[in-house]
């Protein structure tokens, strides 16, 4: 079991389902520290909304990317320093679907 | 239960009526001159704070989406405005600490201030882009000043909104560029004086504790934008013109803000935008004097009332460390870790203590500020904001 599950993780390293711990950290990370600019309902502050119907059209590349390099000239920083692109991506799928209450 | 029928039991229980009725807090008349109150940003919640004895007297809740609220108190320090990010505006009562009332202004808000004399209300918008205007007493609408700008009537997002002498209040206009003074003599017909072109994306504004000189930081260039409300006539002047030398800015995880800025002495102590730095100018010509280098991007520099020291907090994912400055050498004197996520610092009204919100670990902390011993603390949810009603008398506050 323990072998067969360790390969799997390996052989699909960037797709790899994130813990319960990093989903939980990402998510105050969200809901705090995002939510500083963007709302900590997502709703938007300084920063504009990222709910999924103002999300709805950008592909999720496109979001990935403005999370790990920022977008220059605009306050939105790069998070690469502490989100991996496959953080990143699962980021964006909780976006899109909306954040629970 | 058994029926009061003796004369002693009447009248404890009339004792306890008059008690329960009376209000939760009149058991004992008290001032409001140490109370304050604390923002749960995610429970929508706020605690009544005393700093006498430093503790939590009660807790109001349904204020909605507290994150980046801020706060304002009426005249007599008895009631405080709270205002939401969800576009809420809250009516507390201190000594009572009751919700009296709250009403939904907009769908999206940042702050606001209360008029010199006390009888209005106004909250910065988001959205809708603009400046709405509120009676104090019954917080019924008095007023809209649409942020309409440029030829195509796009609304700006409206920041740094402040209060100043000769019933008016200004305020920035982040997507504009451009600074308004809203003259409300008359309440419910602003007359609007506009200063176009001051800068890129101005982020936030201050007012000088004379109520003369109100400067917007810029996040689009390296500067700040100064007008000198003595003499609007000479317009907008830049300050610090490219304090940044051209070099690439660091990133930025949480805008600073000027809110709490500090003077002291001859000296302002500001925040550098993308740099790790204290920015100090001159209070009387406003050129630049030096530059602090500091722990990380600063987001709070507040000077303790006395103007001896400054404190700072700084952005994620620095923000578990408070430098404490000595403003006549400028060396950082010392250098605490309250613990993850502190959000705001605020000095009692004399400057021996300051409060510090420690959001992470869910307390507000108490330090003495000669021994930076910590001497008390408060358990909180996820606190950020610390409002004393000290401000209640302040200009800009
Ligand atoms: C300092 C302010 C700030 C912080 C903190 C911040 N953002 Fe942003 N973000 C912005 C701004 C401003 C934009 C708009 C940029 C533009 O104009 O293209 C933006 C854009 C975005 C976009 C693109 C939205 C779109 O519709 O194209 C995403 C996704 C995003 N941010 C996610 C995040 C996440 C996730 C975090 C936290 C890990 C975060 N942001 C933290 C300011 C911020």
């Amino acid at each position: 079991m323990l072998a067969a599950a360790l390969i799997l993780t390996a052989s699909t390293a960037s797709a790899a389902p994130l813990g319960s711990e990093r989903q939980a950290a990402l998510l105050y990370l969200l809901r705090q520290d995002c939510g500083s600019c963007h709302g900590s309902t997502m709703g938007g502050g300084l920063a504009p909304p990222l709910l999924p119907q103002s999300l709805a059209e950008t592909p999720d590349d496109a979001l990935i990317a403005a999370i790990l390099d920022g977008r220059p000239g605009t306050p939105m920083p790069p998070w690469r320093f502490e989100i991996n692109p496959n953080e990143a991506a699962w980021m964006v799928r909780q976006l899109k679907g909306g954040l629970a209450e | 239960m058994t029926l009061v029928t003796s004369p002693a039991r009447l009248l404890l229980a009339l004792l306890c009526l008059a008690v329960t009725s009376g209000a939760a807090g009149a058991e004992e008349m008290r001032g409001t001159g140490d109370l304050g109150i604390v923002i749960e940003r995610t429970a929508g919640s706020v605690q009544i704070i005393e700093t006498s004895e430093r503790t939590s007297l009660d807790r109001i809740e349904g204020l909605g989406d507290l994150s980046h609220a801020s706060a304002v108190f009426s005249r007599d320090g008895r009631y405080a405005f709270v205002f939401g990010r969800d576009g809420g505006l809250s009516k507390l009562d201190l000594l009572t600490r009751r919700l009296v009332k709250r009403v939904l202004q907009a769908g999206n808000s940042i702050g606001g201030a209360i008029s010199q004399d006390g009888t209005l209300i106004a909250v910065s918008n988001y959205e809708p882009g603009g400046v709405r205007i509120f009676d104090t007493e019954t917080l019924a609408p008095v007023a809209d000043i649409p942020a309409i700008y440029g030829s195509n009537g796009a609304r700006s997002k409206v920041v740094g909104l402040v209060d100043a002498p000769g019933d008016r209040f200004v305020f920035s206009l982040y997507d504009a560029g451009e600074i308004w003074i809203a003259d409300v003599s008359q309440p419910d017909k602003p007359a609007i004086t506009k200063f176009a072109d001051v800068g890129q994306q101005p982020y936030d504004g201050l007012i000088t504790p004379d109520g003369r000189t109100y400067i917007a930081g810029l996040f689009g260039e390296d500067g700040l934008a100064m007008l000198d409300l003595w003499r609007p006539e000479a317009g907008v002047r830049r300050l610090l013109d490219g304090y940044g030398r051209g070099e690439e800015k660091l990133p930025v995880y949480k805008m600073p803000h000027l809110e709490g800025w500090a003077r002291a002495g001859d000296r302002i102590f500001l925040p550098a935008v993308g740099r790790h730095e204290l920015l100090v100018l001159n209070a009387v010509t406003f050129s630049e004097i030096g530059r602090i280098p500091v722990h990380g991007q600063p987001v709070f520099a507040v000077a303790r009332p006395d103007g001896r020291q400054v404190w700072v907090n700084f952005a994620h994912p620095l923000n578990d460390t408070v430098q404490i400055i000595d403003t006549q050498s400028l060396e950082i004197v010392q250098a605490l870790q309250p613990g993850k996520g502190v959000m705001h610092l605020e000095f009692t009204p004399r400057g021996e203590n300051v409060w510090i919100s420690v959001r992470d670990a869910d307390r507000v902390d108490v330090y003495d500020t000669d021994s930076f011993e910590r001497i008390g603390s408060i358990q909180a949810d996820k606190p950020s904001g610390i409002f004393l009603t000290a401000r209640a008398n302040r200009i800009g506050l």
